[in-house]
């Protein structure tokens, strides 16, 4: 008999995401208050590895299908067998991650099983039976309350917003192999490889982001190769001073983010916008470079925990938001302080 | 090459979005077309240049969606098609990607349907998925660039951008794509394409019409609020030189112990 409340393991080359645990920990708050234990799905090629790691995080029962059709992931093959495995075993709930894979995964099963999927949660209640979401709309704007009158209820829980429980060697839980549910020629996608594959630690789960904004380009007392035209020359001064923002990111082990200004003028790739046409993200420090603060790009950082402005213009919306501000020029700042963090933390 | 985009009206970014008296409202901020649904437009046309053909631009909505329609018409989308009624107020995305779904298949012989990520309102991101499943077509999600599509032999070729990096991933066509941002900038509407999109007629057709059902939502919002007030006491560092102050900035960081 398979329990009520199951999780979906995000799983890539045999090693489950961070957010995955956080998943196990959300899903533990709903057996408190629905009772019974956790089922973990964990599918790919190698998964067995992780099945037996979700067990430790405490699920007591995993279905994990290794099969090559799952080598990378595809929405259509993940979702056929996962929906399945619902329609077998009824569950009320199942969790995901908000990643790409969990988002899109749980938006499929969704039409398999003629359900609702409520995305990007940040906390989670049972009342009379129902699981009642809390989630961010309007980029973080407003937060709405969510139900979900089908079954099962469908939720992405916002990485961050759950804290994973500590893994426990001495538990168990039954692992069940089960079969893929369609062939390689049922499968309409073919994933021929990575492009190009990213470099350090990712935004969403980032516990600290330094970011940059249209001010990493002002930096007077910078010349600039005499063969740039002006355009050029901004976007090589913003480089120079993405350079620092990158200094300290990396001595703080965080990752690089940028205002929605600093993209569009060209200064770093739109993987790094922070914002509501961005990324949303909620790290324990958030540090702003030279940005101003504007609504939307508030709405993508506002939950960080600790808040700390850097910028040469005290009026700057920013400081209203920030725990810690330093109306001051970044590229003054930001060498000394980026020295001063480094030692501290060796020392 | 018939292409089909799908796009939604939204309130502005820079719009201040608060309830009062239980009610969403945005004070004067005007409704645009979904930000990320530009860059949809946008690949749309590209897509056309590249492989002729026609672009209908399809969205559900009230009547206010008229104006993200004619947005994408002065952009340069061929034609529009307005789906609305009463019923499809409170759509959650089930429902939603169910009236696409079938009116795509009304409008026929379509080979792409291109999606933006999601839209800046619910922030739910899932339609374009599940579109693609309803329909049965390759779902080609978080697009950051096409390499390849030839309508002549059906093959699509795309990069995804998703949290390893930039995967490559190979289709068939009919597909549905939705696009990031770095597809491309959207294009500004022409003096004449605004001409065009404010004289044309933009049908509206009913759930009846595209012989889909309309049923109950299984998603309900039954409450939203403003997000709880932030109480920050903003400390200004200050020293005689950079160094003192970055010195002090640094200390005041660790004694929040977030690192």
């Amino acid at each position: 008999m398979a329990d009520k409340v199951w999780v979906y393991i995000d799983q890539n080359q045999g090693e489950a995401s961070p957010a995955s645990w956080e998943v196990v920990g959300a899903a533990r708050e709903l057996t408190g208050q629905l009772g019974g234990g956790i089922t973990a799905v964990v599918l790919g090629s190698s998964a067995k590895g992780v099945a037996e790691q979700a067990t430790q995080y405490g699920a007591n029962q995993v279905f994990v299908c290794d099969d090559s059709t799952l080598e990378e992931f595809r929405a259509e093959p993940y979702a056929s067998l996962l929906s399945g495995l619902a329609k077998e075993h009824q569950p009320d709930v199942i969790l995901f991650p908000t990643s790409s894979r969990g988002r899109e995964l749980a938006a499929m099963v969704a039409v398999d099983l003629e359900t609702g999927v409520m995305p990007d949660v940040t906390a989670l209640e049972v009342q009379e039976g129902n699981v009642v979401v809390t989630r961010p709309v309007y980029g973080g704007k407003l937060i709405s309350k969510a139900v979900c009158s089908a079954r099962p209820q469908l939720i992405t829980t916002r990485v961050r917003a759950f804290s994973a429980p500590d893994p426990d060697p001495s538990l168990t839980g039954s692992i069940e192999q089960v079969e893929s549910a369609v062939s390689e020629d049922q499968i309409l996608t073919k994933v021929a490889g990575y492009s190009e594959s990213s470099g350090g630690v990712t935004l969403n789960d980032a516990a600290v982001i330094v970011s940059g904004g249209r001010g990493v380009s002002n930096n007077p007392s910078l010349e600039p190769p005499a063969d740039l035209d002006e355009g050029e020359a901004e976007v090589w001064k913003a480089q120079q001073g993405f350079k620092l923002v990158g200094g300290l990111a990396e001595v703080l082990g965080g990752a690089v983010g940028a205002s929605r200004a600093a993209v569009d003028a060209g200064y770093i790739p739109y993987d790094h916008q922070v914002g509501q046409t961005g990324k949303v993200v909620s790290p324990d420090l958030y540090i702003a470079c030279g940005i101003s603060g504007a609504i939307q790009h508030q709405a993508g950082m506002r939950t960080s925990k600790v808040i700390v402005a850097i910028n040469k213009d005290a009026e700057a919306p920013i400081f209203k938001m920030a725990r810690f501000g330093v109306v001051g020029d970044l590229f003054e700042i930001l060498p000394p302080l980026t020295e001063a963090l480094k030692d501290k933390l060796n020392a | 090459m018939k292409i089909v985009v799908c796009v939604k009206q939204v309130p502005d970014t820079a719009a201040k979005v608060v309830v009062e008296n239980g009610q969403v409202t945005w004070g004067d901020a005007p409704l645009v077309i979904n930000p990320w649904d530009e860059y949809a437009v946008e690949t749309a046309l590209l897509q056309q240049e590249a492989h002729g053909g026609d672009v209908t631009v399809v969205s559900v909505g009230g009547e206010d969606a008229r104006e993200a329609l004619k947005h994408a018409l002065a952009m340069g989308c061929g034609n529009a098609i307005l789906i609305s009624e009463p019923g499809l107020e409170n759509a959650d995305s089930l429902l939603t990607s169910r009236v696409l779904a079938a009116a795509i298949q009304k409008i026929g012989d379509v080979d792409v349907a291109f999606f933006g990520r999601q839209a800046i309102d619910g922030d739910v991101g899932v339609t374009a998925a599940q579109t693609a499943r309803v329909l049965g077509w390759p779902s080609l999600t978080l697009v950051s660039e096409i390499t390849e599509m030839d309508p002549g032999s059906k093959s699509v070729k795309v990069e995804r951008s998703v949290e390893e990096g930039r995967q490559v991933v190979e289709g068939q066509l009919p597909a549905v794509i939705s696009v990031m941002k770095d597809i491309g900038e959207p294009r500004y509407p022409s003096f004449m394409g605004i001409r065009k999109a404010s004289r044309a007629e933009i049908p509206v057709w009913s759930t009846a019409d595209i012989g889909t059902e309309l049923v109950e939502p299984a998603v309900t919002w039954p409450e939203l609020t403003n997000p709880p007030q932030q109480e920050v006491v903003t400390e200004i560092i200050s020293g005689e030189s950079p160094q003192e102050t970055a010195a002090k900035l640094a200390d005041k960081i660790l004694e929040e112990k977030v690192l």
